[in-house]
């Protein structure tokens, strides 16, 4: 790493045509997930292929990379190989020795690595369905480029955006040209970002404080994992922009404690930036200060609000207050504060680096740019997924993630987390952006898409949703502390098969008032899930009501199993009976003794000839 | 929670005198560090805590019992996490759930009374490709059906 400190925006450019010619002496790079894919064993693939590699001849011409998500995570452990951008999938170490003869000398794809499409092998990442439909332009770098050397963030032109501005705009023009682009926050809520950075750079004050909010707590998003575990240099140049924007001058990143891999990359990363004096004083020669540190969340889903964050910054129980006054006005430590979500910052170094207009092109007309979702649930291909706004969901559901796997059928999907809503099939050519999503009871939310089947009990799934957000209410504000727990409890009752004078009229009611009347914005969303399945599947509603059904086969309390006249006597079901309550002899017709039985259905599962009914 | 009285204190000594000028703000950082060092928050280490930095007890507890990472008892030798995110919830973490119970005969945030594991759920670990997914200390374990818990956890001893 050069010692001397970047002074000027042409010292970063030559820095940058340095390191692209430094790169230049490799033949290939092989390029592998060591973030999400370490889960299942990208880490013996990459000792694997440094081990095998140094005893080859192409040890000086073939560079390991440990990059970040590369996007397609049902494959994992997924490698990437440059420049033939073959990618390949669910790689062992024993695929090594292959890979290297067949690819690495031979110049061809390992076909039976790679994703095939009926029956027809397809190596290219580009020519992968998965990808085809993808606009990369926040995740560009993420599985590209190594997050823990800032060099390869900048040979790929990280921080010339951010330096632009600081050296050749005023903060006005920087806020001018963000509000322009029509970036709104992707946080959930899609408040335009120009203008609540204009707040506080009007708003008086000594100090003032930038937050990034990498609190991701929605369950079934990693979108904000993946951004700083793979490219954090995007998210810290987009800080650096914000801040000369609104006039901070110190700033947080709000990270929660269960992504160890993303604080390590954040502070590495932050670390290397001081160094190049790209943060701390006098950054790059402009004559602007800004310096950044981390703070580990300790687990709590409310601090995904901003008043509640910024309590917890400053080291109290994180409950929300009142706004306003809003934190640009009064924040942390009562002085003026910004802020804003790691992928919205990650979108303005994009904004930065294009244009607002050339931005502006991409999207619809209220919703600018791409989103990051990630997809998961009963979809063939989960993983990450970035796509212009507007996009419909048959195109990320069937095109991008490949349909619903073992012959299911489409039957939800879920956005917006706990605070979202199930969108049913009749929206499958619904264009997605934030205003759209609102129409049909859903919200953008953070970027959590689940797709369910037919296997999925929507009245489960709100009240799963219910009882998450139940056990997350602060308590602070009556609405929601017994708001939520009232709503549960009906949904408990119905899920039992205890609905007896459950009105879903009133439940829909206090759905209602609940929204109108909470703090902030966990109590507000709250109900969504729930108004929104009753909304779109009160059918199912009604079975579990009024007939006693669930047809999913999900609510226990609505269950009984018994074993029908086809059974041929093979006895799996009692083989895997965890409490013993299957009895009958070999090649005879079994028996579930019902009052033993704990209905975990792996009988179900484990019977081959149909002959269980629940 | 019976109050022990034989807790080392060196390493709070540790903690505090890295921290120069300790006010509330460094509170969770200062019980993460806590953690870190004695696997739980001991009752007279926080005690002696609040006698040290004049940050008031309640105020201690007040936090250490808000957030789901904090907890006031010690802890197994294994930690079992099971996720209920909505993708493990919608490909059956429930029945993993229950089988976990079963297996290790506690309910959700207990300890068997060998102190060999604790059992927690957790919102997400953001691994969705994975669900239904469950992490034994460091590892994970992925594509989880109910049959295959009693074996997993076996091998930890």
């Amino acid at each position: 790493m050069p010692d001397k400190k970047i002074k000027s925006l042409d010292q970063l450019q030559s820095l940058k045509q340095q390191l692209i010619a430094d790169k230049s002496q490799y033949k290939a790079r092989i390029l592998i997930c060591m973030t999400g894919c370490r889960a299942l064993g990208a880490q013996a693939v990459c000792d694997a292929f440094r081990r095998q590699l140094a005893k080859s001849t192409l040890a000086d011409q073939v560079e390991v990379v440990e990059v970040g998500c590369i996007g397609i995570c049902a494959m994992a452990p997924v490698i990437l190989i440059e420049p033939y951008d073959y990618l390949y999938g669910k790689v062992k170490p024993e695929d090594i020795p292959e890979i290297i003869a067949t690819t690495l000398t031979g110049g061809k794809p390992v076909e039976r690595l790679t994703v095939t499409e009926d029956g027809k092998s397809l190596p290219k990442i580009s020519d992968i369905p998965f990808y085809k439909k993808q606009q990369r332009l926040v995740l560009a770098n993420c599985g590209r480029i190594d997050p823990k050397r800032i060099e390869d963030s900048i040979a790929a032109g990280g921080y010339a955006g951010a330096i632009k501005a600081l050296t050749q705009m005023t903060p006005q023009l920087v806020i001018d040209e963000v509000t322009q682009s029509g970036l709104r926050g992707r946080g959930g809520a899609g408040f335009p970002t120009g203008i609540k950075w204009g707040f506080c750079s009007k708003s008086p004050g000594d100090q003032k404080y930038l937050i990034c909010n990498a609190d991701e707590g929605d369950p079934g998003a990693f979108m904000d994992r993946a951004l700083l575990e793979g490219d954090p240099h995007r998210v810290i140049e987009g800080m650096i922009t914000a801040a000369y924007a609104t006039g901070a001058t110190k700033g947080f990143i709000y990270v929660r404690a269960e992504y160890p891999i993303a604080v390590e990359h954040i502070n590495l990363a932050i670390e290397q930036a001081q160094i190049l004096g790209l943060l701390g004083e006098d950054i790059a020669g402009s004559g602007f200060d800004f310096d950044l540190d981390v703070r580990i969340g300790a687990g709590a889903f409310v601090c995904g609000e901003e008043t509640a964050l910024i309590a917890s910054l400053e080291g109290q129980r994180g409950m929300p207050r009142p706004r306003p006054p809003f934190p640009a006005v009064a924040g942390y430590k009562g002085k003026p504060s910004n802020i804003n979500n790691v992928e919205t910052f990650a979108n303005v170094t994009v904004i930065m680096e294009t244009g607002a207009e050339e931005y502006s092109d991409i999207g619809t007309e209220k919703s600018k740019g791409t989103k990051i979702f990630a997809l998961a649930g009963k979809v063939k291909y989960t993983g990450l997924v970035e796509v212009p706004m507007g996009t419909t969901l048959r195109e990320i559901v069937f095109e991008i993630g490949g349909g619903i796997p073992d012959e299911g059928q489409f039957k939800a999907a879920q956005l917006g987390g706990p605070s979202g809503g199930c969108i049913p099939p009749k929206f499958l050519d619904h264009e997605i952006d934030y205003d759209s999503l609102q129409e049909i009871g859903a919200i953008m939310g953070s970027g959590g898409l689940i797709v369910m089947d037919q296997s999925t009990c929507m009245v489960d799934v709100a009240r799963y949703f219910l009882d998450f957000t139940q056990s997350e209410s602060c308590g602070k504000c009556t609405p929601c502390r017994v708001g939520t727990a009232k709503m549960l409890h009906i949904l408990q009752a119905i899920c039992d098969g205890k609905s007896e004078g459950i009105d879903l009229d009133e439940l829909i009611k206090l759905g209602e008032n609940i929204k109108l009347t909470s703090l902030c914005g966990l109590g507000q969303t709250a109900p969504n899930p729930v108004l929104s399945t009753i909304k779109h599947f009160r059918e199912e509603y009604r079975q579990h009501i009024e007939e006693n059904t669930c047809q999913a086969g999900v609510c226990k309390g609505l269950l009984g199993y018994e074993i029908l006249d086809v059974c041929v006597g093979c006895g799996a079901c009692k083989k895997v009976c965890p409490v013993d309550s299957i009895t009958g002899g070999k090649k005879a017709l079994h028996t579930i003794d019902k009052e033993t039985c704990i209905k975990c259905g792996q009988c179900f599962t484990a019977c081959k000839f149909k002959a269980i009914k629940r | 929670m019976a109050i022990q009285t034989d807790v080392d204190m060196e390493a709070l000594d540790g903690i505090l005198s890295a921290t120069p000028d300790i006010d509330s703000g460094d509170l969770i950082y200062i019980l993460q560090e806590i953690q870190t060092a004695y696997g739980y928050l001991p009752r007279p280490i926080l005690s002696e805590m609040s006698n040290r930095t004049s940050i008031p007890i309640s105020r201690i507890y007040g936090v250490a019992t808000f957030y789901e990472q904090f907890h006031l008892a010690p802890h197994g030798k294994h930690t079992v996490r099971c996720c209920r995110g909505t993708a493990c919830h919608v490909r059956g973490a429930q029945s993993v759930s229950d089988a976990i119970a079963r297996t290790l005969k506690i309910e959700p945030d207990q300890t068997t009374p060998d102190m060999l594991f604790t059992f927690e759920t957790v919102a997400c670990l953001g691994t969705c490709f994975l669900a239904p997914v469950m992490m034994v200390d460091d590892d994970y374990y992925g594509h989880l059906t109910a049959d295959k818990i009693q074996d997993i956890l076996e091998r930890y001893t």
